[in-house]
């Protein structure tokens, strides 16, 4: 390390002038030429080919044959894409907003150093460390009415107890929500956690002399200050909520009927099930602009902002 | 250390048997019990002519299977062989020239004149050549319904699908689901397919699927298909399964009425140790228009640069029309075989139901044969969502479909 600096050094002051900034350090950008190939390749690469097929009448097969915007209008007239946009607005604001509170609330639980912190950060994470498809088989069987939650409470007396959120489409997408925030929050909470673990204590003594009461602080002063923090949720919550996919194909398939499908099972469904990849490829299309409408202003926002300024 | 040495001896045993014949994985979807019982069939036939068979079902229904087989298909990390439905599932695969042409085969044995009826192989033919090996002759147009169910309800067991619509309120009355019907597009869709032909009749069946005449889909025929579809919605409101077999275990156990599926649900009767006539029965055609669809399933075999694979591929074609393993399998599987000069005398009432039918000529071509996985797709999503949504009337229901059929290719 100090060797590579030494002769760097050593051949800008020989040669008298400021190295090119693209040559500096050589060898790390020798040794990620590899890494950049693959991602250049394949992020942009397959994203612009997809792009680009997406304009044709590809089959099972891809096949350069132009058809203009009829993809995307037939898209855009089929009910079963319109149900899944709606339904990922929907899964998406409530999830994003039950995230961030449960998580930001059950961190504050834990920020007043109570007792056995340990033991309720373990358990509460611990639902993270199950995949999908497993979170979503689980709570297909705990909201089964024949064996769920609706059973054990109708065999506890109450006969006329009804809760199926899975095989009633007006409250599916509710059924789904309470498996992916069980997963989720957790997560959000030890992240949260950290946060209000790197708030200096001074900041509270102050408050205190000020007499200022504890929720203010948090909602006034703290989460202010955090605001990295929630940043970072943010962006992990939304990637989470793009793709799901797993969570619904394992706990309801997209059913009952198509009332709880999602974008990105449409795509997989007309891509491999319909063999008609050009509808595939402009359902999946529509998936990044979506994203790209979201990212590139916040983007822009966080870190175009700061070089101008 | 000693488990260790173990291992090793046990892999040195496999490796040295499989040197003498050939290993051809086989994928397929049959996984339910009475799938699983035929398959099983076809793996002992096969082993026992010297090859080894390795089975690679994949769970889930054609609709995950199919999509994870051709995928490895263009992936190149071909299978031996695959299990599609023949039609058009495989159409582009032969086009784009990744499937073996078993032409040859064909000729040697004889298949043109055997085969039977002769649409099973054209559906394997493209451009003259012979891409698939047709296996049985599956119907969609059965109503599988449970003796025991219309015994508890204390009515007859019904003849056709009005009796069977009469019949409903009395089974509700016994607690009684009156239709069962799972939850997976298909079966929705495979329902409409039965009750169209049933209600509309044969030629407006095939001016819709063959021809694809729009006014046809929104004429007077189909209305009353979407009526009738309409009503059986509301018969099956209690049904909340998933797949096809659990379904028909709501009709073997009793606690439904009926269900429309196709005859493979016969397999699982047969798995349950039931007897046709006396435990359950089978109005083919809706007990309305007798007349069976000859679909089924055809293994078809991927290209690949083994000699030696190609030379068990043909060899697994060959045997698959073989009258034993047709006879063998078939009764397992509750199918009809695919030539006429086999003896089905172990067959039950339902499968000489079928084969009568066959025989009298009254058949048609399946609709996996005449639309597009495409379209096929569309009119899944379309029937799943009318099933499962109340609110959609009979009328929108026709429009859409009658714009689905307007683009359909």
């Amino acid at each position: 390390m100090t060797v590579v600096e030494d002769t760097g050094a050593r051949s800008s002051v020989t040669s008298g002038r400021r190295p090119s900034r693209l040559f500096r350090n050589p060898m790390s950008k020798i040794a990620s030429i590899p890494l950049i190939i693959t991602s250049v390749g394949i992020f942009v690469g397959c994203t612009v080919w997809t792009i680009v097929y997406s304009f044709t009448n590809s089959r099972l097969l891809p096949r350069l044959e132009f058809v203009g915007l009829a993809q995307y209008e037939r898209l855009w007239s089929d009910n079963r894409w319109l149900t899944s946009i709606s339904n990922l607005g929907k899964f998406g604001v409530f999830s994003m907003v039950f995230t961030l509170v449960i998580g930001f609330f059950l961190a504050t639980l834990l920020d007043r150093k109570i007792r056995g912190e340990d033991i309720f950060r373990t358990i509460i994470l611990y639902p993270f460390a199950l995949s999908f498809i497993v979170t979503g088989l689980v709570w297909q069987w705990i909201l089964n009415p024949q064996f769920g939650i609706q059973h054990v409470v109708r065999s506890m007396g109450w006969e006329s107890f009804t809760f199926d959120p899975l095989n009633n489409p007006q409250i599916v997408l509710y059924g789904l929500l309470i498996a992916g925030l069980w997963q989720g929050t957790g997560l959000i909470m030890c992240i949260m956690l950290a946060g209000l673990r790197g708030i200096d204590e001074d900041i509270w003594k102050a408050a205190k002399v000020d007499g200022i009461g504890t929720v203010k602080t948090y909602i006034q002063i703290i989460i202010p200050m955090m605001r990295p923090v929630f940043i970072t949720s943010l962006v992990l919550i939304a990637a989470g909520i793009i793709k799901v996919y797993d969570l619904v194909v394992a706990q309801t398939s997209g059913g009952p009927g198509l009332s709880s499908q999602m974008p990105a099972m449409y795509v997989y469904s007309y891509m491999f099930g319909g063999q008609n990849l050009g509808q595939g490829f402009a359902a999946s299309t529509m998936m990044l602009l979506s994203v790209a409408i979201v990212l590139i202003p916040w983007a822009y926002l966080e870190f175009g902002g700061k070089k101008r300024g | 250390m000693k488990l260790t040495t173990k291992l090793l001896a046990a892999t040195a045993i496999v490796t040295a048997g499989a040197a003498h014949a050939v290993e051809l994985e086989v994928t397929h979807w049959w996984t339910s019990g009475g799938e699983a019982a035929a398959v099983g069939k076809l793996a002992e036939a096969f082993n026992a002519s010297g090859d080894t068979w390795v089975d690679g079902a994949i769970a889930g229904g054609g609709d995950t299977a199919r999509p994870i087989m051709v995928s490895r298909i263009l992936g190149g990390d071909p299978m031996g062989a695959f299990q599609f439905n023949h039609g058009r599932q495989a159409e582009e695969l032969i086009a784009a020239g990744l499937l073996q042409d078993l032409t040859e085969v064909a000729e040697a044995n004889n298949w043109a004149e055997i085969i039977r009826p002769s649409s099973l192989l054209d559906a394997c033919t493209l451009d003259g050549r012979i891409y698939c090996a047709p296996v049985n002759i599956h119907s969609w147009q059965w109503l599988w319904l449970s003796n025991q169910a219309f015994a508890d309800a204390g009515v007859p067991v019904p003849t056709n699908w009005d009796e069977f619509v009469a019949a409903a309120p009395a089974l509700e009355a016994a607690g009684k689901i009156p239709l069962a019907m799972g939850q997976q597009s298909w079966q929705t869709s495979g329902a409409f397919g039965v009750m169209s032909v049933a209600i509309a009749g044969v030629d407006a069946w095939l001016a819709v699927n063959r021809d694809k005449s729009v006014e046809a889909a929104e004429g007077p025929e189909f209305k009353a298909v979407w009526e009738a579809f309409a009503a059986a919605r509301s018969l099956s409101a209690g049904s909340t399964v998933q797949d096809w077999n659990q379904a028909t275990n709501l009709v073997i156990t009793g606690a439904a009425g009926g269900q429309i599926m196709g005859d493979w649900a016969q397999g699982e009767f047969a798995v349950a140790g039931q007897t046709a006539g006396v435990d359950y029965t089978c109005l083919p055609g809706l007990g309305v228009n007798e007349i069976i669809s000859t679909g089924g399933d055809a293994f078809y075999f991927p290209v690949n640069s083994d000699p030696e694979v190609t030379a068990a591929q043909f060899r697994l074609a060959a045997l698959l029309v073989e009258p034993e393993t047709q006879v063998a399998f078939n009764l397992a599987k509750g199918s009809l075989p695919i030539r006429g000069d086999v003896d089905l005398a172990a067959a039950n009432d339902c499968m000489k139901k079928g084969l009568e039918i066959l025989a009298s000529g009254n058949i048609l071509p399946d609709g996996t044969m005449l639309l597009s996985p495409d379209t096929g797709n569309q009119l899944n999503d379309l029937m799943v969502e009318f099933w499962n949504s109340p609110s959609i009337t009979a009328e929108e229901g026709q429009a859409r479909f009658a714009a689905i059929i307007a683009t359909a290719d």
